[in-house]
């Protein structure tokens, strides 16, 4: 069982032994090892929820109600008597892409941004940077605030806008590898060798600085959940009929007097999620070494 | 000291005009005017009401004259307030979140401050696991979640404290602060932790130590000075954060401040109050962190030379 994992991932990385060291050193951290088993599990149940959920999406049963969590309906049903367990799988869903699709829109224009800043250096260095700290001191939260309002609520926006804001750290930490990968002297046989710059970007300095890449990831994804949730509770994030996990808060707030319950298990859910991430983040930080340059 | 203080206000006028721009721009391309939702309104009405707000003229032109009233001060008249400026809605609302942010923050640094401290005294035992635990609830537990889990437990279950307003009963206040202050006293835990770590393996602090200072003097007066500096850079981020936040505790805790005004604003489409406060917004978060630099810049001796002297 060792060995399979092991020899999976050095054939993937040519033999490294980073790869192999930092995931020992992972194994060993059982906080960091849970945060991986849930994100595997959710993101499982995520893609499956067409035909794990126990009951239809937009099956309703006005006549059941609100009723508290029993053998039916595990986690209960709300004033609607939908199933809960089937919108928070639902809502799941939705939460869940947009943490991975914005990070991931933040993750290519960061990386391409820093890369390209660190690479050429100088004049274009400089200025691409000082843009950086101007957005850096804008306000997002309300400018986003201000997107969704200025142009609808529609969830494309919502990814574009939210990864928008997050790729700033990510370039920082970026320039700040490929300076320093790039005084050393495998970038210089590479260049002696005559290879275009961005074969030299793509294929010897992005891939030495994927430990902090993948580290700020990790910690990129929850706080992109959170802010969906943050809009989603004020209402200016995803709008029924679709769910996420901030709108079933929401909705679970006004209630909760009566039935807390519809408040509790999507908070957890997404408590669950956010705790998960944060510990796989912080256990891949010390198994890779990252020293933390973002925070 | 007095250059980088000029040197950061004179980087942050760009960022504000930016902020102006981009904001007045966006609320003008936004679909559908702003006397839309009325019912019919008779033409000559809409051209009046149009013109006062000089929605008739030329869009360069619009962009002019607003600058010259933010000059002045000036933000203009409200959409849906009619005979309402904006500068009196601003005035209206600030009072309760200023005074809601400055506790939580009060909160924040207290509690989160202290936690770091102590967990940073004795690393890697329960006096340093239980509270990062505690912070790592905090981080991971987001205020809309935190602040109605609190109403149900102290508000309606223990009846112990209310479960909305501002002002209207002794210790309604007292549950809004801990929601609003608790994600960044687990940050400042965190961070303070880190930060008083990497200056407890000082030489210096082996120096305070050897002169036989009792170890809470060694704490007080040597380690927390340099400690706390990433706890200060953190605190102009942090505000930017709160007035985010306070948008949602004012809903939660029906809290008639800024934050509830600018929601309900981006609710009623409301443009003028929605541009308004922005900027107000935006140009005190820009300032509050060119507050918060400086004061780490002053707390670290390094940088205070590079500055100062010269």
């Amino acid at each position: 069982m060792n060995t399979v994992v092991v020899d999976s991932i050095s054939a993937a990385e040519q033999g490294t032994s980073l790869w192999t060291d930092a995931w020992a050193r992972l194994r060993k951290n059982r906080l960091a090892l849970f945060g991986l088993w849930v994100l595997v599990l959710f993101s499982v149940i995520a893609l499956l929820t067409p035909w794990l959920a126990p009951y239809a999406y937009d099956a309703q049963n006005l006549d059941l109600g609100p009723t508290p969590p029993s053998a039916a309906h595990w986690f209960g049903t709300d004033i609607f008597g939908r199933d809960l367990l089937t919108q928070i799988m639902y809502g799941g869903r939705i939460s869940l892409a947009v943490g991975f699709t914005a990070t991931a829109v933040a993750l290519l224009i960061g990386v391409t941004w820093g890369a390209i800043a660190g690479y050429v250096g100088g004049r274009v260095d400089a200025v691409m940077m000082r843009l950086v700290d101007i957005l850096y001191a804008l306000p997002f939260m309300i400018f986003i605030v201000l997107l969704m309002v200025v142009f609808g609520r529609n969830l494309l926006l919502l990814f574009l806008a939210i990864g928008a804001v997050e790729w700033l750290t990510m370039a920082r930490i970026m320039r700040g590898q490929v300076q320093s990968l790039r005084q050393q002297e495998f970038v210089e046989a590479a260049i002696s060798l005559g290879l275009s710059p961005t074969t030299i970007v793509r294929r010897h300095l992005v891939p030495n600085a994927l430990g902090p890449i993948i580290v700020y990831t990790t910690l990129t994804i929850p706080s992109v959940m959170l802010l969906e949730a943050f809009l989603s509770f004020l209402g200016l994030g995803v709008q029924p009929p679709q769910t996420s996990w901030g709108l079933l808060i929401s909705y679970g707030a006004e209630t909760m007097e009566e039935f807390p319950w519809l408040l509790i298990f999507p908070g957890a859910a997404l408590t669950l999620t956010l705790f998960a991430l944060n510990f796989l983040g912080d256990g891949l930080r010390d198994a890779l070494d990252v020293r933390g340059s973002g925070d | 000291m007095w250059r980088f203080v000029g040197w950061r206000l004179l980087q942050a006028i760009p960022v504000i005009l930016a902020v102006i721009t981009v904001t007045f721009f966006l609320v003008r391309a936004a679909p559908g005017g702003p006397f839309d939702s009325e019912k019919a309104v008779i033409p000559e009405v809409k051209a009046a009401l149009e013109a006062q707000y000089r929605l008739d003229l030329p869009l360069a032109q619009q962009y002019l004259a607003y600058l010259a009233d933010l000059a002045q001060g000036e933000l203009g008249p409200s959409f849906k307030y009619p005979g309402r400026s904006v500068n009196e809605l601003i005035a209206a609302g600030l009072p309760a979140t200023a005074e809601l942010g400055a506790y939580a923050l009060l909160v924040a640094i207290f509690f989160g401050g202290m936690a770091g401290v102590i967990a940073s005294l004795k690393p890697n035992t329960a006096q340093d696991y239980i509270p990062m635990s505690l912070a790592m609830i905090g981080i991971c537990m987001p205020t809309f979640l935190l602040g109605p889990l609190l109403v149900l437990l102290f508000g309606i279950h223990l009846e112990w404290l209310p479960v909305a307003g501002w002002g209207d009963m002794p210790g309604d206040k007292i549950l809004p602060s801990i929601t609003l202050g608790a994600a960044y006293a687990a940050y400042i835990a965190r961070l303070s932790r880190a930060g008083m770590l990497e200056i407890m393996s000082q030489d210096y602090i082996r120096t305070a130590r050897a002169k036989g200072l009792p170890e809470w003097q060694v704490v007080t007066r040597h380690a927390l000075r340099g400690g706390l500096i990433p706890v200060v850079a953190f605190l102009g981020p942090a505000f930017a954060g709160l007035l985010a936040g306070s948008f949602v505790v004012e809903t939660i805790f029906q809290i008639p401040g800024l934050g509830r005004f600018y929601v309900q604003a981006a609710f009623n489409r409301d443009y003028t109050m929605i541009l308004g406060t922005t900027v107000f917004l935006s140009t005190l978060i820009v300032l509050f962190n060119l507050l918060s630099d400086v004061l780490a810049a002053w707390l670290n001796p390094r940088l205070r030379a590079q500055f100062g002297e010269a």
